[in-house]
C-alpha cells in the first residue's frame, strides 16, 4: 500500500480535541454574560412585577411598603435627564467641534485636552461625587439640590457625549466642506449649515446613549446628598432623590418587602434605559448616512 | 523676435481680506466649551487634594498606607488605609477571575469564529450587559448570586467579597471583550491567511497570531476593566458588606475604598472634621491608582492603533 507524505506532515488532524475544547471554552464564555443577563431579568421580572402598580407611580415613598411608591424619585429622574440634555449636548458638540474642526492636533495644549477627556471617561463616579460634594454642595452652598445632581451628572457623562459627537462630526466626508468652501462659505458657515446636519443622526444616538448611563447612576447622587426621605415633588433648587438612589434605599433595607419594592422600582429604570436605547438605534439605523 | 518674460507667479494669498470678527467669536466660543472639560479635571484634582493634604497634617501619610487597621471613629481613631485597599483588590480579583478569561474568550469567538452576521447580532447585545445600572447589579449580587452561593455549600454570609466581584466580572466582561476584539479586528488579514497557508489550524491561528498581534490591545482591555473595578461603588456597597477587613479571605464580607466614600459621604459629616476628610484622604488614594491604569490603558491602546492601522 502506497502512502502519499505530505510536506505537512501525515493527514491526521492533530489537535482535533484541543480545537473542539478550545471551540467549547469560547462559547461557554459568551454564554456566561447572556446566561447572566437572563438570569437577572428573570430575577427582577419575577420579584418585582406585581408591584409595578398605580401605587408605584403616584405615591410617594413610605415607612410602609405596602403604600409605598416613588413618584418623587421618578420625577426628579426625569428633570435630570431634562437637565443633562440642555446642559450636555451644547458643551459636548461644542468641545467636539473645537477638537474636529478648529484645533490645531500638533500644538501640545490641544493633545492635552484629547487625554485629559479620554482619562476623563475612566475617572471613577464616586470621584465626581467627590467633585459635587467638595464644590457645589458646600464650597458654592448650593445644598443638597436636584440642580447640583444634574450639572455633576453633566460632568460625568461629558466625556462621552464628547468622544461619540466627535466621531459623527469625523465621519463626515472632507468633500463635504471643501465644497462649501469653493462656494464661498465662511467656516462657521460651513460647520453650522453642512458639518452639523449631516453629522446630528449620530450626534443623537451618542446624546441618548450617554443620557441612558447618567439615569443609571447612583453613586455620585449619594455624594451630593440624594439620599434623603423626599415625600414631595422636586423642584430644581430643593430636597431630591432620583430613581437609582431610591432603589439603593430600599435594596438597603433588611425587609423582604423592600426588596420586592426595589425590583419593582428595577424593572420601571430598566423599561426607561430600554426606551432610550431603542430610540437611539431607531435614530441610528433610520437617519444614518453612510457616505 | 523678442521674447516676452512670463511675470514671475504670485503666491495665492489665501488668508481672508479682513477680519471676521463673529468667527473669532465662535472659535473662543467652542475653546471655552472645551476648557470645561479641563477645569473638571483641575476641580477633581484640587477638590481631592487640598482636603486631603490637610488631612495628611493631622495624620501620618506612613501610618495611613502602613496601618492595617481602618477605625476613623473609634477612641482612639485609626487611620491605616490598608483593609480598604486589601478589599478593594479582593473583590477586583473576583471580578477578573470572571471577567479576564470569559472576556477574552466572547472577544476570540466574536473576532475569529463568528459568522459576520452573528457577529453583528451578539456584540450588541452583549454590551446590553454594561449598559445596566450599577445598582441594579447590587441588587442581582444580593439576592440571586449570594443565595446561590449559600446554595452549593460555599461557607459565606449575604455580603462577601464573592459575590459582589463575581457580578461584577460580569458587568465588566462585555469591555474586555469589546477592546480586545477591536484590537483583534485590527490585525491584518494577511497575517491569519499566512498561517493558514503553513497548514495552521483555527486554534492555532487564534492563540499564536492574533492574540500576540494584538497583545497590546488585550492587556489594555485588562487594565480598564481592573480600573473600573477598582472605581465600581454600587456593588461593593450593597453586595459585599459595610466592615474593614484585612483577612484576604474572599469569603467574608469587606470594605472597598469607593464604599466607605459612599457611605461616610451620604451622611450629614461635619464639613472640616477629620472624618469628613478621609473622605478626600480615600477619594486621593483611589485617584491616583486609577488615573495611573487610565493613562497606561490609553497608551496601550494607542499603540496597537499605530502599529496596524
Amino acid at each position: 500500500m502506497s502512502t502519499h507524505t505530505s510536506p505537512l506532515g501525515s493527514g491526521r488532524p492533530r489537535g482535533l480535541w484541543a480545537g473542539r475544547l478550545f471551540g467549547g471554552f469560547l462559547v461557554v464564555s459568551l454564554l456566561i454574560g447572556f446566561l447572566t443577563l437572563g438570569a437577572l431579568l428573570a430575577q427582577v421580572l419575577l420579584d418585582g412585577y406585581k408591584w409595578v402598580d398605580p401605587v408605584l407611580f403616584f405615591e410617594p415613598p413610605s415607612a410602609d411598603p405596602l403604600i409605598a411608591g416613588a413618584r418623587p424619585a421618578i420625577l426628579a429622574t426625569i428633570y435630570i435627564g431634562i437637565l443633562l440634555i440642555l446642559f450636555t449636548v451644547p458643551l459636548g458638540v461644542g468641545t467636539a467641534l473645537y477638537l474636529e474642526e478648529y484645533a490645531d492636533r500638533d500644538r501640545w495644549y490641544n493633545r492635552l485636552l484629547e487625554v485629559n477627556i479620554q482619562n476623563l471617561a475612566a475617572v471613577p463616579s464616586i470621584v465626581y461625587g467627590i467633585l459635587g460634594l467638595a464644590f457645589l454642595v458646600r464650597g458654592l452652598g448650593l445644598g443638597r439640590v436636584l440642580l447640583a445632581g444634574a450639572m455633576i451628572l453633566t460632568l460625568l457623562v461629558l466625556p462621552t457625549v464628547i468622544i461619540a459627537a466627535r466621531e459623527a462630526i469625523r465621519a463626515v466626508p472632507d468633500s463635504i466642506r471643501q465644497a462649501a468652501y469653493a462656494l464661498g462659505a465662511t467656516k462657521w458657515q460651513v460647520v453650522w449649515r453642512q458639518v452639523l446636519p449631516a453629522a446630528t443622526p449620530g450626534i443623537a444616538t451618542g446624546s441618548i446613549l450617554s443620557l441612558s448611563r447618567g439615569l443609571g447612576e447612583t453613586a455620585p447622587l449619594l455624594l451630593v446628598g440624594a439620599l434623603t426621605y423626599v415625600s414631595f415633588n422636586p423642584t430644581l433648587l430643593g430636597d431630591f432623590t432620583a430613581l437609582p438612589v431610591q432603589i439603593y434605599q430600599w435594596v438597603a433595607r433588611p425587609q423582604e418587602e423592600f426588596r420586592t419594592l426595589a425590583a419593582s422600582a428595577i424593572i420601571v429604570l430598566l423599561a426607561i434605559l430600554l426606551a432610550l436605547n431603542a430610540f437611539a438605534i431607531w435614530l441610528r439605523n433610520h437617519y444614518e448616512r453612510r457616505w | 523676435m523678442a521674447t516676452r518674460e512670463a511675470a514671475p507667479p504670485q503666491p495665492l494669498r489665501l488668508r481672508a481680506t479682513r477680519r471676521r470678527w463673529g468667527e473669532d467669536f465662535v472659535k473662543v466660543g467652542l475653546a471655552l466649551c472645551a476648557f470645561v472639560s479641563v477645569a473638571t479635571t483641575v476641580g477633581i484634582v484640587v477638590a481631592l487634594f487640598e482636603p486631603a493634604f490637610e488631612f495628611f497634617r493631622e495624620v501620618s501619610i506612613v501610618d495611613f498606607l502602613t496601618g492595617r487597621d481602618w477605625a476613623p471613629l473609634f477612641e482612639p481613631p485609626s487611620f491605616g488605609v490598608l483593609p480598604l485597599i486589601a478589599g478593594t483588590l479582593l473583590v477586583t480579583a473576583c471580578a477578573c477571575l470572571v471577567c479576564i478569561p470569559f472576556g477574552l474568550g466572547s472577544a476570540i469567538y466574536l473576532s475569529e469564529y463568528a459568522q459576520p452576521r452573528t457577529r453583528r447580532i451578539l456584540k450588541p447585545a452583549l454590551e446590553v450587559l454594561a449598559g445596566i445600572p450599577t445598582v441594579v447589579y447590587g441588587y442581582f449580587a444580593l439576592t440571586f448570586v449570594a443565595p446561590l452561593l449559600q446554595d452549593i455549600g460555599l461557607p459565606v454570609g449575604l455580603f462577601s467579597a464573592l459575590a459582589a466581584g463575581l457580578v461584577m466580572g460580569v458587568m465588566l466582561l462585555p469591555t474586555v471583550a469589546s477592546v480586545s476584539e477591536d484590537s483583534m479586528a485590527a490585525v491584518p488579514r494577511d497575517l491569519r491567511d499566512g498561517a493558514y497557508a503553513l497548514g495552521s489550524t483555527r486554534v492555532q491561528v487564534a492563540t499564536r497570531i492574533v492574540v500576540p498581534a494584538a497583545i497590546s490591545g488585550i492587556i489594555a482591555s485588562f487594565i480598564l476593566a481592573i480600573s473600573r473595578a477598582v472605581g465600581e461603588t454600587m456593588i461593593v456597597l450593597i453586595a459585599a458588606g459595610g466592615q474593614p477587613n484585612w483577612s484576604w479571605n474572599p469569603l467574608e464580607a469587606v470594605q472597598t475604598m469607593t464604599a466607605f466614600i459612599a457611605a461616610t459621604g451620604q451622611g450629614d459629616v461635619p464639613t472640616g472634621s477629620v472624618e469628613y476628610k478621609t473622605i478626600f484622604a480615600v477619594g486621593a488614594t483611589l485617584f491616583v491608582m486609577t488615573f495611573a491604569m487610565n493613562l497606561l490603558s490609553i497608551r496601550l491602546v494607542r499603540r496597537f492603533r499605530e502599529v496596524y492601522e
